[in-house]
């Protein structure tokens, strides 16, 4: 225990605020040691920029953190789940399916209406309870899907993984039972179709294509993240969050019912994931039962990069996978995927723990 | 003779006994058991995966290393033989070049898994594996030069595993079991003429060389890993998996036994892919690399029984089994619930597998060890009711499985 607690004091503390000068060497191998998140993403944009020109690499880097932002969406609540409650949930791809599916249905079919008309306002009526919609589906079969599969099993990290997976088997055919085995097409909202160009006037920026999509997904992404830090920094329920990743038993011994909160951090969580999928389903303006563990993958390298529950972690895990599966997939899409595990890889060796570690596995 | 060969490992139950020899029986007389292409590919598929299945095991219920990454060696040799026949010719030098290669391939990687596997912990290694085993999928599909890509490639095989290729001049006799059974609860009056309607012709010919190439395989790799596992090697790796601490306090190396698993069982897992390369003629990366594929091997090695080989053949056989008829099976339901509309859905042929997943979690929930585990636990209470324990155990027998 004291190990683990010298361990993350070290971790967590940062630079040390040392007033005698240092050379920039010392300087950098203290960022790397102390602020590895951040370390590794600026070598990752400055070796980019490198090697890429810089307006496309401009572009680039928006639509890397915009899937970043996406990811991190989908990743948060899983982080999260593991962190409180050491629950691996593997099903989590199919909540993912389940808040496109519920969304798209929503855009498609019920509010098709609203979703094509040119004006922003009417758009919002039908993206609004869209992604409404969407996480609460989610959250709700979350709430069902912990009380029936998850509680059975806790502490028993082999038969979650087992009954996870054939949990999310199941929810994976109803999703085919209730849509069908077909992909269904969603065409995105009138307002979010498009790009705009930087007027050619300013400098160095000037006339390059943004879509707007993704900057709508960056600026979700962005607020979703701000106010979970706020969240989880500066309110009762997120201490109690922090202390119960940190350790359960104590928050147990202050009386706190630490299963009715992690209860609430998974249909959270499960929300987020419906969430993102939709997001996502709209950015691929096409639906198929399988995209949630598509998306799987890089949910976990991002969880793994980020080290397991913790948020910052995740977000960081996010923007960087969001990141390098752009800049590869510029310059050879092929080798996209493989990067992204060769960077997952790569951490692991450097940092077995992620870049943010919180607990110890 | 018997208990050498089993290695002193007996299935230790009569209801596990039958439905193993009914097994073994059918896979080694397959094809003159059971009429037809359909069957005939069955049994082919149910030989590839108890060898699948036993290394997964091996790994799982044995040493408790979960990892995703199985389909990843069982691929690699899958498309060794495949590329290498595609390279050199129909020939067996290139089958042999294919193998060797996918054996290589397959070591490298297992070791530097294996050596990952002392940098994380458990949960870490599963994800770790799942993600390999993603990226390689991704790499084989993107590589179409040389893959194919998702069109997969097909696999020439030698003349003599063809069906051209007749190595006996007449046609053999055999009789088809399920017709003979359903004769013999349908019209029992009638036996003579179901006699003749349940005899058919063998024609045999490369593909069932192949057949007895695959039993052959299974029944090496299953015997000797039964070997293994009843070693003092196995021992340690069950020391491991009830407590990897206290083993490496005993004086174990626990990291050398783990990483040796994962290179074992993934070279048996490439074995089992060059095999199913041949025996399927068509490899792709949805029958070999899937996703979907790794989690099907995970249900079978769990519904058989962890950390009971005999549990990889009797979950091997069901799961394919089920893969293959239990659309028949649906749709004959089918018939009775068409027109209910949510029913009807749920109960479609295709949906299979929404069925098979309920019935895993259930399983994993009320019976964790499994069909083996689970007959060897009943047998076991029977045997104790019969002739209870001398007096001073006192409490529930320990129950090894």
């Amino acid at each position: 225990m004291t190990d683990e607690t010298t361990a993350m004091a070290t971790t967590r503390t940062g630079p040390v605020s040392g007033q005698e000068r240092r050379s920039p060497i010392e300087w950098l191998r203290a960022q790397r040691e102390h602020r590895a998140h951040l370390f590794l993403l600026a070598i990752m944009l400055l070796a980019s920029i490198a090697v890429i020109d810089f307006q496309t690499w401009l572009v680039l880097t928006i639509s890397g953190v915009a899937m970043g932002a996406v990811l991190f969406l989908m990743a948060s609540g899983m982080t999260l789940t593991f962190g409180l409650m050491s629950v691996l949930n593997l099903a989590h791809g199919a909540f993912i399916s389940l808040g496109a599916f519920a969304g798209g249905t929503v855009l498609a079919f019920w509010l098709n209406g609203y979703a094509s008309s040119p004006s922003l306002l009417t758009n919002l009526v039908a993206i609004i309870p869209a992604l409404l919609f969407a996480a609460f589906v989610a959250g709700v079969v979350g709430l069902v899907f912990e009380k029936l599969v998850i509680k059975p099993v806790y502490g028993d990290h082999l038969k979650q993984i087992l009954v996870t997976v054939g949990g999310s088997i199941i929810l994976m055919q109803l999703i085919e039972v209730i849509w069908g085995p077909n992909e269904i097409p969603v065409t995105r909202p009138e307002a979010l179709r498009g790009a705009f160009m930087v007027p050619e006037a300013l400098p160095l920026i000037g006339g390059i294509v943004l879509e707007k999509y993704r900057l709508v997904a960056v600026v979700l992404g962005l607020a979703i993240y701000a106010g979970m830090l706020w969240i989880i920094d500066r309110t009762r329920i997120g201490i109690l969050i922090r202390a119960g990743v940190e350790s359960r038993e104590m928050v147990e011994i202050q009386g706190y019912r630490i299963h009715l909160l992690f209860l609430g951090v998974f249909i959270a969580g499960s929300a987020l994931a419906g969430l993102g999928g939709v997001m996502w389903g709209m950015y691929k303006e096409l639906l198929t039962p399988h995209m949630g563990d598509e998306m799987m993958i890089s949910v976990i390298v991002v969880i793994i990069l980020g080290g397991l529950g913790s948020i910052r972690g995740c977000f960081y895990g996010a923007l960087l996978v969001g990141l390098i599966n752009l800049y590869i997939g510029f310059v050879e899409p092929r080798l996209a995927a493989v990067a992204t595990v060769g960077l997952m890889v790569a951490v692991l060796m450097w940092r077995p723990q992620g870049l943010i570690p919180v607990i110890r596995v | 003779m018997l208990s050498r060969i089993l290695s002193e490992d007996f299935p230790r139950s009569k209801a596990l006994t039958a439905l193993l020899l009914v097994i073994v029986v059918s896979l080694a007389l397959g094809p003159f058991l059971y009429d037809g292409i359909r069957a005939f590919t069955t049994l082919g598929m149910i030989c590839v995966f108890i060898m699948v299945v036993a290394a997964y095991d091996l790994m799982l219920g044995y040493t408790q290393i979960v990892s995703f990454a199985h389909t990843m060696f069982f691929g690699i040799g899958a498309y060794g033989v495949a590329m290498a026949i595609n390279g050199m010719g129909s020939t067996f030098g290139a089958v042999l070049v294919g193998v060797c290669g996918a054996l290589v391939v397959s070591f490298v990687l297992s070791l530097l898994l294996g050596l990952l596997s002392l940098r994380v912990k458990a949960i870490f290694f599963a994800l770790v594996t799942l993600a390999v085993a993603f990226a390689f999928l991704s790499l084989v599909t993107q590589l179409y030069g040389i893959t194919g890509g998702e069109d997969g490639m097909r696999v020439r095989v030698p003349r003599e595993l063809g069906p051209a290729f007749r190595p006996f001049e007449n046609s053999l006799p055999g009789i088809d079991v399920p017709t003979l059974l359903k004769g013999l609860f349908t019209q029992p009056w009638n036996m003579g003429q179901v006699w003749q309607e349940a005899t058919f012709e063998v024609r045999f010919n490369g593909r069932n060389v192949m057949y007895y190439v695959l039993v052959a395989m299974a029944t090496g790799v299953f015997l000797f890993l039964l070997r293994l596992v009843n070693s003092p090697f196995g021992r340690v790796l069950q020391a491991i998996r009830e407590n990897e601490f206290r083993a490496e306090a005993l004086g174990y190396r626990t990291v050398v036994y783990r990483t040796a698993v994962v290179i074992l069982s993934a070279v048996v897992a490439t074995l089992a892919g060059a095999g199913f390369a041949l025996f399927n003629r068509y490899v792709n990366p949805e029958n070999t690399l899937n996703f979907e594929l790794m989690v099907f091997i995970l249900l079978m090695c769990v519904i058989g029984g962890m950390g009971t080989l005999y549990g990889a053949i009797v979950g091997s056989t069901l799961f394919i089994l089920a893969q293959n008829y239990m659309q028949d099976l649906l749709s004959w339901v089918g018939q009775y619930t068409a027109g209910i509309p949510l029913v009807e859905n749920l109960l479609g042929e295709d949906h299979w597998l929404l069925w098979f997943g309920v019935l895993f979690v259930l399983s994993v929930y009320f019976f964790p060890a499994g069909v083996v585990g689970q007959l060897r636990i009943w047998s076991l209470r029977r045997r104790n009711r019969k002739a209870p324990p001398p007096s001073g155990t006192g409490a529930e027998p320990v129950v090894q499985v």
